[in-house]
C-alpha cells in the first residue's frame, strides 16, 4: 500500500484541483497558470530526453510543438467549428470528448514524423552541426505555416474553443485542466518508463560514448530515431494542449524564443533528470508570473539568472540526479516498475 | 568452419595502407596474440573485424557470415565483443548499468513492451539483470556494482570493461592492449582473469598486447604485423627466434 | 538586365551575411564556441552607430556637434567598430572566460552566450523602448546606371567592404603570428600556453576582430535599411550563423561562401516566388546542404579514433 502513496496522491491531487477549479475556489487565472505549468513540464521533460539524456543540443523544440498545435487544431476545427475550409462542422459537438484525444494524438504523431527531419541527419552528424539542423527545422516549420493562407498564415488560426465548448456541453467541468494534467502525467510516466529500461539506457550510453555504445550492441541509429521522435511527438502533444487552452495559435508563438524557453527549463533543472525538468518547469512558470510586473525587464532578469546559474551551479538544480537519489526515503512511497 | 576468417583484408586511408592483405583463421577456444610495433595496423585490424571500419578489399566471415556492409552492433550480435585501447566505459552509468546496456541486442522486447511493462518485458529485464549480477559476481566486481566507473581504479576499470564485453556472451573476444597502463600486480591479475575466462567460457580470445609476459604466458599462437603486412605467424617459441620479427622490433643493424 | 540587378542585390545581402558570419566563424574556429550572442552584437553595433552619428550630426531632437555627413561617417565607422568590439570583449571577459577558467563544459558557455544575446535584445528594448530609430543619411545617394543596371554608391561600398574584410582576415589568420596562434588554439587549447603564447590575449583579439566586423556590418546595414529595432539582430544573426555552418564553420572562406550563397538563394527566391517564401526556401536549401554534407562545404569531418 505504502508504495502506491505517490500514485494515489497524484491522482487525488488532480481530482482535487479539478474540483477546486469547478467550484471556483481557485480562480481562472490560477487555473491557467497551472495549465501552462503542465504544458511546460511536457516540453521540458521531452526535450530533456534529447538535450539531457542523449547529450545533443536541439534548439528547435518550438517547431515540433508548432506542428502538433496546428495539426490538432485543424482537426478539431474541421470537426467541430464552422470554418472557411469546409464550411459546416463535420461532427456534432457531442462527439467532442471522444474526438479531442484523437486530435491530440494526431498532432503528436505528425510532430513525431516531423522529428525525422532531425533524427535522420543525426545518424551521420552530431553536436554543433546537428544543433543548426534543429534550428533550421524550427524556422522551416514557422515559415511554412506563415505561407499557408488556408490556415491563417501569419495571422494565426482560431476556432478551437468550439471543441472545448462541446466537451463542456456534455458535462460542465474544467475539461482542459483535466486534459493538461493527464497529458503531463502521461508524458512523465512514458519517459520515466523509457529511461529506466535497459532499452532506454542506450540513450545515455550514446551521450557518454557513442562508439562504445554501437560496439556494445546498441543500435545507435534506432535509439536516436526513438529519442528524437518520442521527444518531438511529446512536444506536439504539448502544442495541441497549448492551442486548445488559448483557443488561438500563431506561428510566431513557436519560434526560436519558445525553443529557448524550453532549453532554459531543461538546463535549469539539470540534464538527464526527469524530476529536475519537472521542478524547473514549475519554477520557471511561477517565475514568469512573479516577474510579470517587471514587463520587458523580465527577459533581462531571467537570462541573467541563468547566466549566474551557469557560473555557480552549471549542472542545474538537480544535476543528473532524481529526487529519489537525493532523498532515498521517497522510494518507499512509489513504485515505478 | 573457422570461427573467424579474414581473407585478403586491406584497408586504405587515402594514400596510406594501414592494413595490407591480412589473413587469419581463428578456431574455437583459441587464444591468439597480434603483435607488432606501434602504428603497424593492429588496432585497424580489430576495427575491421568489429565492423567499425569497412575493408577496402577482402572479406571477413564470422561463423560463416560475411560481415561486409554490417554496422558494428550487427557484427557484435554475431558474437564478437571487444575492449578498447583507452578505456571506453560509460562513465556516468553505474557498473551494473554498463553491463546491462551491453545486453541491448538480446533485450528482445519492443518499445511498446517497454511502455506497457508487458510480461515479456518483465521476463527479459529480469534475465538481463540476473546475467549482469552473475557476471559481476564471477568477475569479483559485485561490490562495485553501484559505483560509477570513473570512481574506480584503472585496474578495476579494465576489469569492468572486460566484464562488459563478456556480458555479450561472445564467441570471439578481442582485447586491445588489455595490460596497457597496469602495474605489475594488476598485470598478474589480468593474466589470471583472462586465463579464467578462457577456461570458463566457450570463447576464442584474440589480443593485441605489447607486454611479452602476457602474450607468452597466455597465447598459443602469435601473429606479427608491421607496416600493415603480416611478417610472421607461429607458436611463441617460433616467434621469439624469428629473424624478421627481431628486425622489426630492434631494427636491421648487423654488427 | 533584371538579372544583373538581382545579382547586385544578392551580393549586397550576401555581404551582410558574410560579415556577420565571419564573427561566428572566427570565435568558433578558435574556441569551438557558438557565440549565440553575435547576432545581437551586430544589433548593438547598429545602435552604437546610430547614437554616434546622431551625436556628431545632430537631428532626432538632439543638437549634436553639427558635423558634416561625410566627416560624421569617417568618425562613426572606427568609433562604432571600437565600441562594438568592447561589447564583445566584455562578454568574453565577464561571462565566457570565468567559465573557461573553471573548466566548465562547452555547453554551459553556449547557453551563457544564448542568454547574453537575450539580455542584449531585451535590455535594449527595456532601455530605449519599442519605438524604432531611423538612421540619419550619412552618404548622399548616387546612382550609377550601366546599360539598364543601376547601382547605388552604398551598394558598392557594402560589397567592397565585405571583400576587403575577407582579404584582411584571411591575411591575418594565415600570415601573421597572431593568426597562427589562433589556429593553434583550435587544435590544442592546452598546448598553446605551454608554447609561451598568451591564450587569453589571443582569445580577446579574436573577439575584437569578430565583434568589430559585426559593428561594421551594423553601420552598413543601418545605412542601407535605416530603421533600427532591438530584434533586428536575431533573425539576420541566426541566418548568418547557419550560413557560416553551411560554409563550414571555423573556416573564413566558408563564412564568405555561405554568406553569399544565402544572399543568392534569398534574392533568387524573391525574384521568382512571392517574397514570403524567402525564409522557407532559404532554410530548406541550407538544411538540404547540411543533410548531404553534414560538416558544411569547407568543413573537415572530425575523425574519431579508437
Amino acid at each position: 500500500m505504502q508504495k502506491h502513496t505517490f500514485t494515489i496522491s497524484l491522482f487525488a491531487g488532480i481530482f482535487l484541483l479539478t474540483v477546486l477549479a469547478q467550484f471556483g475556489v481557485i480562480n481562472q487565472y490560477l487555473v491557467s497558470v497551472i495549465m501552462l505549468m503542465g504544458v511546460n513540464i511536457i516540453l521540458s521533460t521531452s526535450l530533456n530526453l534529447v538535450n539531457g539524456y542523449m547529450g545533443e543540443f536541439s534548439c528547435g523544440h518550438g517547431g515540433f510543438m508548432c506542428v502538433g498545435a496546428y495539426v490538432s487544431s485543424v482537426v478539431t476545427v474541421l470537426c467541430f467549428s464552422k470554418n472557411h475550409i469546409l464550411g459546416a462542422p463535420l461532427l456534432p459537438p457531442s462527439l467532442a470528448l471522444l474526438a479531442f484525444p484523437l486530435a491530440l494524438a494526431a498532432g503528436a504523431a505528425v510532430a513525431a514524423v516531423a522529428g525525422l527531419v532531425v533524427a535522420i541527419p543525426s545518424f551521420k552528424t552530431r553536436g554543433d552541426y546537428l544543433a543548426i539542423i534543429t534550428l533550421a527545422a524550427n524556422y522551416i516549420v514557422i515559415s511554412a505555416i506563415d505561407n499557408m493562407e488556408i490556415i491563417g498564415g501569419p495571422r494565426g488560426f482560431m476556432g478551437m474553443n468550439a471543441t472545448v465548448n462541446g466537451m463542456e456541453g456534455l458535462l460542465d467541468i474544467p475539461w482542459m485542466l483535466l486534459w493538461v494534467l493527464s497529458g503531463t502525467v502521461f508524458t512523465v510516466w512514458l519517459l520515466r518508463r523509457f529511461v529506466s529500461s535497459t532499452l532506454g539506457k542506450g540513450v545515455p550510453a550514446i551521450a557518454q560514448d557513442e562508439i562504445a555504445a554501437e560496439i556494445m550492441s546498441v543500435d545507435t541509429n534506432r535509439m536516436k530515431l526513438i529519442a528524437f521522435m518520442l521527444s518531438s511527438g511529446l512536444a506536439g502533444l504539448a502544442g495541441g494542449l497549448f492551442a486548445h487552452i488559448l483557443g488561438y495559435v500563431n506561428p510566431h508563438s513557436f519560434d526560436i524564443m519558445k525553443s529557448t524557453e524550453v532549453m532554459v527549463m531543461v538546463y535549469l533543472g539539470g540534464m538527464g533528470s526527469l524530476s529536475g525538468a519537472t521542478l524547473s518547469a514549475i519554477l520557471f512558470t511561477v517565475l514568469l508570473e512573479v516577474l510579470r510586473p517587471l514587463e520587458i525587464w523580465k527577459w533581462v532578469v531571467i537570462p541573467l539568472l541563468l547566466i549566474l546559474l551557469m557560473q555557480f551551479r552549471p549542472e542545474g538544480i538537480m544535476g543528473n540526479k532524481e529526487l529519489s537519489d537525493l532523498f532515498p526515503k521517497l522510494k518507499k512511497y512509489y513504485s515505478f516498475k | 568452419m573457422p570461427l573467424l576468417e579474414a581473407k585478403g583484408l586491406t584497408r586504405r586511408f587515402g594514400g596510406l595502407i594501414a592494413v595490407n592483405d591480412f589473413n587469419i583463421e581463428l578456431g574455437e577456444r583459441e587464444m591468439v596474440a597480434l603483435i607488432g610495433p606501434n602504428g603497424a595496423g593492429k588496432t585497424t585490424v580489430f576495427n575491421l573485424v568489429s565492423g567499425f571500419y569497412q575493408p577496402s578489399e577482402g572479406a571477413i566471415t564470422i561463423n560463416g557470415r560475411d560481415t561486409r556492409g554490417m554496422r558494428p552492433h550487427q557484427v557484435t550480435s554475431l558474437g564478437v565483443a571487444r575492449t578498447f585501447q583507452g578505456i571506453r566505459l560509460w562513465g556516468e552509468m553505474t557498473v551494473l548499468d554498463n553491463i546491462r546496456v551491453s545486453q541491448h541486442y538480446r533485450a528482445g522486447y519492443s518499445l511498446l513492451d517497454c511502455f506497457l511493462r508487458t510480461k515479456k518485458y518483465m521476463i527479459r529485464e529480469k534475465e538481463i539483470e540476473r546475467v549482469a549480477w552473475e557476471l559481476l559476481e564471477a568477475m569479483e566486481l559485485k561490490e562495485y556494482a553501484l559505483e560509477l566507473p570513473r570512481n574506480l581504479s584503472y585496474g578495476l576499470q579494465r576489469r569492468v570493461e572486460i566484464a562488459r564485453a563478456m556480458s555479450l556472451k561472445p564467441s570471439l573476444l578481442l582485447l586491445d592492449e588489455p595490460a596497457a597502463g597496469l602495474n605489475s600486480a594488476d598485470v598478474e591479475g589480468l593474466i589470471k582473469l583472462v586465463r579464467w575466462i578462457h577456461d570458463t567460457f566457450p570463447v576464442t580470445i584474440w589480443m593485441i598486447e605489447h607486454q611479452m609476459k602476457v602474450v607468452m604466458s597466455l597465447c598459443t599462437r602469435i601473429k606479427v604485423v608491421d607496416f600493415g603486412a603480416t611478417i610472421a605467424d607461429g607458436t611463441p617459441e617460433e616467434i621469439q627466434n624469428n629473424p624478421a620479427v627481431i628486425k622489426a622490433y630492434l631494427g636491421d643493424d648487423t654488427i | 538586365m533584371e538579372f544583373f540587378q538581382h545579382i547586385l542585390n544578392a551580393l549586397q545581402f550576401g555581404s551582410f551575411y558574410a560579415l556577420i558570419a565571419l564573427g561566428y566563424t572566427l570565435v568558433y574556429g578558435v574556441l569551438r564556441l557558438i557565440n549565440f550572442a553575435h547576432g545581437d552584437i551586430f544589433m548593438v553595433g547598429a545602435y552604437i552607430a546610430y547614437f554616434v552619428a546622431v551625436l556628431l550630426l545632430g537631428g532626432e531632437g538632439m543638437h549634436g556637434l553639427g558635423l558634416s555627413p561625410a566627416l560624421t561617417l569617417a568618425i562613426t565607422v572606427p568609433v562604432t567598430m571600437i565600441l562594438t568590439s568592447l561589447v564583445g570583449v566584455t562578454l568574453e571577459r565577464t561571462m565566457y572566460r570565468p567559465l573557461r577558467r573553471k573548466g566548465a563544459d562547452r555547453l554551459y558557455v553556449v547557453i551563457t552566450a544564448l542568454m547574453a544575446g537575450l539580455m542584449l535584445e531585451n535590455g535594449n528594448l527595456a532601455l530605449l523602448g519599442a519605438s524604432r530609430k531611423s538612421f540619419p543619411e550619412l552618404m548622399e545617394k548616387v546612382v550609377w546606371t550601366f546599360g539598364g543596371v543601376s547601382v547605388t554608391n552604398l551598394k558598392v561600398v557594402v560589397i567592397v567592404a565585405a571583400i576587403v574584410v575577407f582579404v584582411l582576415l584571411e591575411f591575418i589568420v594565415t600570415k601573421t603570428k597572431i593568426g597562427m596562434a589562433m589556429r593553434g588554439i583550435s587544435y590544442d587549447k592546452f598546448a598553446i600556453p605551454l608554447m609561451g603564447i598568451p591564450l587569453d590575449t589571443i582569445i580577446v583579439v579574436t573577439f575584437i576582430l569578430g565583434s568589430s566586423m559585426a559593428g561594421l556590418a551594423g553601420i552598413l546595414y543601418a545605412m542601407s535599411y535605416p530603421i533600427l529595432e532591438p530584434y533586428m539582430g536575431a533573425l539576420i544573426g541566426w541566418k548568418a550563423f547557419i550560413a557560416a555552418v553551411v560554409g563550414g564553420i571555423g573556416d573564413i572562406r566558408g563564412a564568405i561562401v555561405g554568406g553569399f550563397l544565402l544572399g543568392f538563394i534569398e534574392i533568387g527566391v524573391v525574384a521568382v516566388f512571392p517574397s514570403t517564401l524567402r525564409d522557407l526556401f532559404a532554410f530548406s536549401v541550407l538544411l538540404g546542404i547540411l543533410w548531404l554534407k553534414p560538416t558544411g562545404l569547407f568543413g573537415v569531418a572530425q575523425t574519431t579514433k579508437i
